[in-house]
């Protein structure tokens, strides 16, 4: 491809677990691959319908802070959802960007989103296309297992992200939306709930837990009360799947999230609800969290609820 | 026909074939994975078979677990259905640089390195499921004298291709990746491979093992 024809952006600062993500890959879990897919749905799904993409389009997810993009091609533009600050550089001058809103770029123009704010994830796109290679129908970067474009890794500096579509009927939208966030995290309680001594049972539904800076794309890791297992330390090894809280043989909860090991052999206390499976992942290390017990018919109405209020505000975009 | 199913959480039916791990439980597991996996149901997300259960998360958008289970419980296998069992040969290489922990295994054990190996590689191993990392295969049954417990503190790199024993089993660390097993050598082989998309997986639930012992030219002349 002849420069001049490109379009493209330049990573002049990579960020921090900067990939590209889309809703994930499918029916790979016996094999040990697990789903990946953009840990905040809600937030992708926006995106996507703030720039008028395809459902399942490429975005660029990032972590605390997001990367330095320097823009090169004709007049497109892009989107941020998420909590996210970011300035915007032009010959202009330079703007303080919002969240949810579409601004245009031109050549040789730049993003810098500076972080995510009381949050974690953040999502980057354009009103078009990402050049990116499928595995097993998925762009999804999957660092663990170095499965993805890019060879599974994260972005790194100097990188150079193509741009293979613009959408030139597209026209510029905006959301008001200030995020959602959530106090108590609701739960089910796991196949291996009476693994654990009644005191232990009852210290996890009324003390906190504080999330620790172990925590990334495959599991966050919690300190608090220690729970204490009066069966067996280990269960023979079977299927996870995300949302899964177990309990180490030190009596900590880890919870798994989207690129999480596909098989475990830890004692699951409990599983986070669907329903707040996006809040949950936005939660920063230092916060403290509540678990709620409720039923599987309660979780599956929530998770209805939850579906609508998305709905409903990709609705409100105009 | 499936008798016991449980939810686990609010996307996943959990389909309890037993409390015991051995093969013939395994081999029903293994069974009802194909067989669902062939009925290609709309809405099924992931199927994951281990020793003695079968996991299988869904679309919440098209499921509820209720209706799910009605469906999924219904399903026979025919009596005659039987498993199709492949043959894979595994090169595996003990030399010193690779059996991590053989002087850990002749300590718990109370048997010199050569019986060890030589009981290793006399048998054929089944493989109970796949999956932690990508392509991770959970063979077993290791003879009654050769189990033993994991790692006190488990290793936070087990080198790519290492071969591992604890308790009945035996596995191979497909990728680079933090784990327990007591490493007795190293396979040059690649078990897993990305960039083929249809199947990855050297090793399938069902597929019986023979690891053959090379020497490390050997080792070194399949890595080229």
């Amino acid at each position: 491809m002849k420069s001049k024809d490109r379009n493209y952006f330049k990573i002049l600062r990579a960020g921090i677990n900067t990939t590209y993500q889309d809703l994930g890959r499918n029916n790979l879990y016996h094999i040990g691959i697990p789903f990946s897919g953009a840990m905040d749905k809600r937030n992708f799904q926006l995106l996507n319908s703030l720039l008028q993409n395809d459902y399942n389009s490429p975005v660029i997810e990032f972590a605390y802070q997001g990367p330095h993009l320097k823009y090169f091609g004709k007049d497109i533009f892009f989107c941020i959802s998420g909590n996210v600050s970011f300035k915007i550089i032009t010959k202009e001058g330079v703007i303080d960007g919002n969240s949810y809103q579409c601004y245009l770029l031109k050549n040789g123009d730049e993003v810098d989103i500076h972080s995510t704010n009381k949050s974690v994830y953040g999502y980057f796109s354009i009103n078009g296309t990402f050049g990116v290679d499928y595995y097993w129908g998925s762009c999804s970067i999957n660092t663990q297992a170095q499965i993805g474009p890019n060879n599974g890794n994260k972005f790194s500096k100097d990188l150079e992200i193509e741009i293979i579509d613009i959408n030139n009927s597209f026209n510029k939208r905006k959301l008001d939306y200030l995020g959602s966030t959530i106090e108590n995290i609701r739960v089910i309680k796991g196949t291996n709930y009476d693994y654990f001594s009644e005191s232990s049972q009852n210290k996890f539904f009324k003390e906190s837990f504080k999330i620790t800076k172990l925590s990334d794309r495959m599991g966050m890791r919690l300190e608090g009360p220690k729970i204490e297992n009066i069966v067996d330390p280990n269960i023979k090894s079977e299927g996870l799947v995300k949302g899964v809280i177990q309990i180490t043989s030190a009596g900590d909860p880890i919870i798994m999230l989207s690129d999480h090991g596909t098989i475990g052999g830890y004692p699951k206390i409990a599983t986070v609800i669907s329903a707040d499976y996006d809040r949950l992942v936005q939660l920063t290390p230092g916060s403290n969290i509540k678990f709620k017990d409720v039923s599987l018919e309660d979780a599956e109405t929530l998770y209805k609820l939850y579906q609508m209020e998305t709905n409903n505000l990709i609705s409100q975009i105009k | 026909m499936i008798k016991n199913i449980l939810n686990l959480g609010d996307a996943a039916l959990y389909c309890d074939f037993g409390s015991d791990v051995n093969q013939e439980i395994n081999s029903n597991v293994i069974k009802y994975f194909y067989r669902i996996k062939k009925l290609n149901l709309r809405g099924i997300t992931n199927l994951t078979p281990s020793y003695n259960k079968l996991i299988i998360s869904y679309d919440l958008n098209i499921h509820s677990f209720l209706s799910l289970k009605k469906k999924i419980e219904n399903i026979e296998i025919k009596e005659n259905n039987k498993l199709e069992k492949n043959l894979i040969k595994i090169p595996v290489c003990c030399d010193n640089n690779f059996a991590l922990d053989i002087k850990r295994v002749e300590n718990k054990l109370k048997l010199k390195s050569e019986i060890i190996l030589e009981k290793f590689f006399s048998k054929n191993y089944f493989c109970y499921m796949t999956g932690f990392v990508a392509g991770m295969p959970f063979l077993g049954d290791l003879n009654q004298e050769m189990r033993l417990k994991r790692l006190e503190t488990p290793r936070v790199k087990v080198p790519k291709g290492s071969v591992g024993i604890t308790e009945q089993f035996c596995n191979i660390y497909t990728f680079e990746t933090p784990g327990g097993w007591n490493i007795l050598g190293n396979t040059p082989q690649n078990i897993f491979d990305t960039s083929n998309q249809s199947n990855p997986n050297l090793v399938n639930p069902g597929d019986t093992i023979k690891f053959y012992r090379i020497t490390l030219d050997q080792y070194n002349e399949i890595k080229r």
